[in-house]
């Protein structure tokens, strides 16, 4: 069951990876880290409204984030107006789509408003006792906005500006990124260096036991409640996932600019959008991963741990295996991972669990290069 | 006919001017190191009062080993390796086993009995210039080396037929796997009788006891999780900058040779190279198993440097993405420019880490930034391209502005009595990342491009605007 459980937080995760692997064709190493910011941002939110008993954080956002939203919104509310003025100038008609700015800060600044929004929420229902539940989704919707905002950010202001670059370089700005985001996770104003104890925001108790007892004495499987929920929450969003990949317009988009960019964006397809929005997408999945893996292993280490590296790593695998740039590849490749290291691990030996994985990947990568359910791509001359 | 014979013949340099051709930059390289360490190093003592500053010139040097051995790879043949530190790895634990079981064997304890030219501290020197313990010392390199290219063409054989980004998560991939199965060795033994007795190779017991006596052999005792503690220290500047010279020697004759353009067509063009004739296989390989030699060799000389832990977690994927850190901001292909890359990506957090120390640097730190500036000026009216020259300038600038910024803001804090709790120390990661993010946006080619420092095209003249580039 456990393998089953985070081998769906590693489909969750490794979605991202392949996402942005499909439509620029680079391995964005900062998408672990955006796992990580998710599960401590969750644990802040969880803080913030009172979910950790002994906790030294104020009730509430910490007092910088109100500084940055509100900077952001003012700067939102000074560009409008001056792109308004410049349009009405010109005698055009005034769109906040079109604008340069202004749409993007907007769209920023409501973004931020609703996550605190989210904290508000969750911060109500955790005060009324048969809300517990709604309050720990609203955290996890809150933790999945938040990431959502930074990622956009740091695609904007990183990796936009290198579109066209070769893509080593664009592999190092996302390790600078990486970099970037470990430490600034470690500052005494963010998360700090010491590992805490997420508060258990999802109810948890043995559901069923399967097997066990016997002869040979071996230990029952418990299915525990939080592990099904983890998994479920992480099924819901991979089905919705697919849904909108394969089922909407947004979807066959973000397809077509993975398949060919040049002619995606003839076709009126405004790309950087589709960019922006896979980077976000891939983001909040990889935040709603983190939420579940803090609920499921409540031991938070501080985020530049090695811990956090190797999980990310082994989503990237899973991307991998899965035949990177396949959406359903990924999900498979996940699941596929999580399994064959809680089964090593249990039957082979618990110390040579990550030789499993990447034995693995080696395995899959000489025998059938571009993964399980990846497409060969002949090299054109 | 035999005429064109004779005058082919003459057009051949005779053997010993060839030799001495060949081999005058190794002695020179020799010279270097022995003045380095029998004149700079106590004199870099007596400056900073301490041996910190010498210390960081070893990892200057121990870094542009390794940078401008992953240039081979990453920057001459264009294959993409983040497994680097892993051959690090190797190199360090076998040179590490040789020299403490050996220190043990012919000592009895693992004291460096070090030669005038491997003491980087004073009280461990014992009078001679070269002992039995530095003998066993430079065997470490070598084997240390040699083990690792054999690691690298296990790894690389398989592996090279992938192509890009499949490349590069395989040899993370060998990397991780690797820094496990280290980490599962068994602890080190400190005790020299046991030492002794223990089985060298072990793998006779297997067979002939039953498991509850089996014994783990040397080459399993390498620390674990811990990892290698109690190792000598022998590294000194001289043994270090003679490898960086013959690193450097190797690599620049690698790129003018037949060898090293075949390297740099594969990098041009794969498939291309592929129709023209190349097994690009083959040479993907040597690649490999000569940057995996000196990366080795690199892991060997960390692995005897003092204050430094051998640990496998330590040279994990982190340390391997540092090393391309220094061979992308150099510019990938450029010898030099990896070395100078190396060591400003040494010394720059070093620089961050004490904010009092940046300040004591502003001289020269602005006498950097004054010269290169000025050059680059001189070389603009003349109508010739530094840009590189322009990058250092903008780089110490910017350092110098942060530096009295920040200066400037903790003493006003203090001056208006509300002091800033704040550590500059904690934020040096934070400028590091953010300079590395400027540095691919501002000047994506890295600081030289596919050049070297004297490469005419270099510092040839401008194109003309509104020329094609």
């Amino acid at each position: 069951m456990d393998a089953v459980a985070v081998g769906s937080l590693y489909a969750l995760i490794a979605l991202g990876y392949t996402m942005v692997y499909g439509i620029l064709k680079f391995i964005n190493f900062a998408h672990s880290d955006i796992f990580v910011l998710g599960a401590w941002i969750s644990f802040a939110a969880a803080s913030a409204t009172g979910w950790a008993a002994a906790s030294n954080h104020p009730i509430g956002p910490a007092p910088w984030v109100w500084w940055v939203v509100i900077l952001l919104s003012a700067a939102a509310v000074i560009a409008t107006g001056v792109e308004f003025a410049s349009a009405s100038r010109a005698g055009r008609k005034f769109d906040i789509r079109y604008t340069r700015s202004a749409g993007v800060l907007t769209l920023m600044s409501v973004w931020a408003w609703a996550a605190i929004a989210m904290l508000f929420g969750a911060k109500v229902a955790h005060d009324h006792e048969g809300l517990h539940l709604l309050s720990g989704g609203l955290i996890l919707l809150c933790a999945m906005l938040t990431c959502g905002l930074v990622s956009f950010t740091l695609e904007r202001v990183a990796y936009k500006p290198l579109r066209k670059a070769p893509r080593l370089n664009v592999l190092i700005t996302a390790i600078g990124v990486s970099l970037l985001l470990q430490n600034a996770g470690q500052l005494e104003h963010m998360f700090g260096t010491r590992p805490t104890r997420m508060p258990a925001l999802l109810p948890d108790r043995v559901l069923a036991s399967i097997g066990g007892g016997g002869a040979a004495n071996t230990p029952s499987v418990e299915v525990h409640l939080v592990d099904v929920i983890g998994a479920g929450t992480a099924l819901v969003l991979m089905l919705a996932l697919d849904w909108l990949v394969f089922r909407t317009k947004m979807g066959r988009a973000m397809r077509a600019v993975s398949y060919n960019e040049k002619v995606a964006a003839l076709m009126g397809i405004p790309v950087d959008r589709i960019i922006s929005f896979t980077f976000v997408l891939g983001a909040m999945l990889a935040a709603a991963a983190g939420f579940l893996y803090a609920m499921k292993y409540p031991g938070l280490n501080q985020s530049a741990a090695p811990v956090w590296v190797l999980l990310g790593l082994k989503a990237f695998v899973a991307a991998v295996v899965g035949g990177i740039g396949n959406v359903r590849g990924a999900m498979l490749g996940g699941l596929l991972i999580g399994l064959i290291e809680f089964f090593g691990a249990k039957y082979l030996s618990t110390d040579f669990r990550d030789v499993y994985v990447f034995g693995l990947l080696i395995v899959v990568l000489l025998v059938r290069p571009s993964g399980i359910l990846g497409k060969a791509v002949a090299d054109k001359v | 006919m035999t005429k064109l014979f004779e005058q082919a013949r003459l057009l051949k340099p005779a053997a010993p001017a060839t030799m001495l051709r060949a081999v005058w930059p190794l002695f020179a390289v020799i010279a270097l190191a022995v003045v380095l360490q029998a004149v700079l190093k106590p004199w870099l003592e007596t400056v900073s009062g301490g041996d910190f500053y010498a210390k960081v010139l070893l990892d200057i040097g121990i870094n542009i080993i390794l940078a401008v051995s992953l240039t081979i790879v990453n920057g001459f043949t264009g294959q993409f390796s983040i497994g680097h530190a892993a051959f690090m790895a190797v190199g360090g634990y076998t040179a590490a086993g040789i020299v403490y079981y050996g220190s043990m064997y012919f000592y009895g304890d693992a004291a460096p009995h070090a030669g005038a030219l491997s003491t980087m501290i004073q009280d461990h020197h014992s009078g001679a210039i070269f002992t039995r313990g530095d003998g066993l010392y430079v065997i470490s390199l070598i084997a240390g080396g040699i083990v690792a290219a054999i690691c690298g063409l296990v790894v690389g054989l398989p592996s090279l037929r992938l192509r890009g980004d499949y490349l590069a998560i395989v040899t993370l991939g060998f990397g991780e796997i690797l820094r496990v199965l280290i980490q599962q060795s068994a602890d080190v033994s400190y005790d020299a009788a046991e030492i002794r007795a223990a089985p060298i190779v072990g793998l006779g017991q297997l067979f002939s006891q039953p498991r509850a006596e089996w014994q783990a052999p040397l080459w399993a005792r390498l620390g674990g999780p811990l990892g290698f503690s109690g190792l000598p220290f022998y590294t000194s500047l001289f043994w270090v900058f003679i490898i960086v010279g013959i690193t450097l020697l190797v690599a620049f004759r690698l790129k003018n040779s037949t060898f090293g353009r075949a390297f740099l067509s594969i990098r041009e063009d794969e498939t291309a190279s592929e129709a023209m004739g190349v097994n690009t296989t083959r040479y993907k390989v040597w690649a490999f198993v000569i940057a995996a030699f000196f990366a080795g060799v690199a892991g060997a000389l960390f692995a005897h440097t003092t204050g430094v832990q051998l640990s496998a977690q330590e040279l994990g994927f982190q340390k391997s993405f540092d090393i391309i850190i220094m061979v992308v901001l150099g510019g990938m292909g450029s010898i030099s420019g990896a070395a100078i890359a190396a060591a400003v990506v040494t010394i720059l957090p070093e620089l961050l880490r004490d904010p009092t120390r940046l300040v004591g640097w502003q001289p020269q730190i602005i006498g950097i930034t004054l010269l290169a500036a000025a050059i680059a000026a001189v070389l603009r009216y003349k109508g010739r391209s530094a840009a590189f020259l322009w990058s250092i300038a903008f780089g110490g600038a910017g350092l110098c502005v942060l530096t009295w910024l920040g200066y400037g803001i903790v003493k006003l804090a203090d001056a208006t009595g509300h002091p800033l709790d704040i550590k500059l120390g904690d934020y040096r990661m934070i400028i590091f990342a953010l300079s590395l993010i400027l540095m691919m946006i501002l000047r994506p080619q890295g600081l030289l491009g596919v050049r070297e420092v004297w490469d005419k095209a270099l510092w040839a003249k401008r194109a003309k605007q509104g020329g094609k580039p």
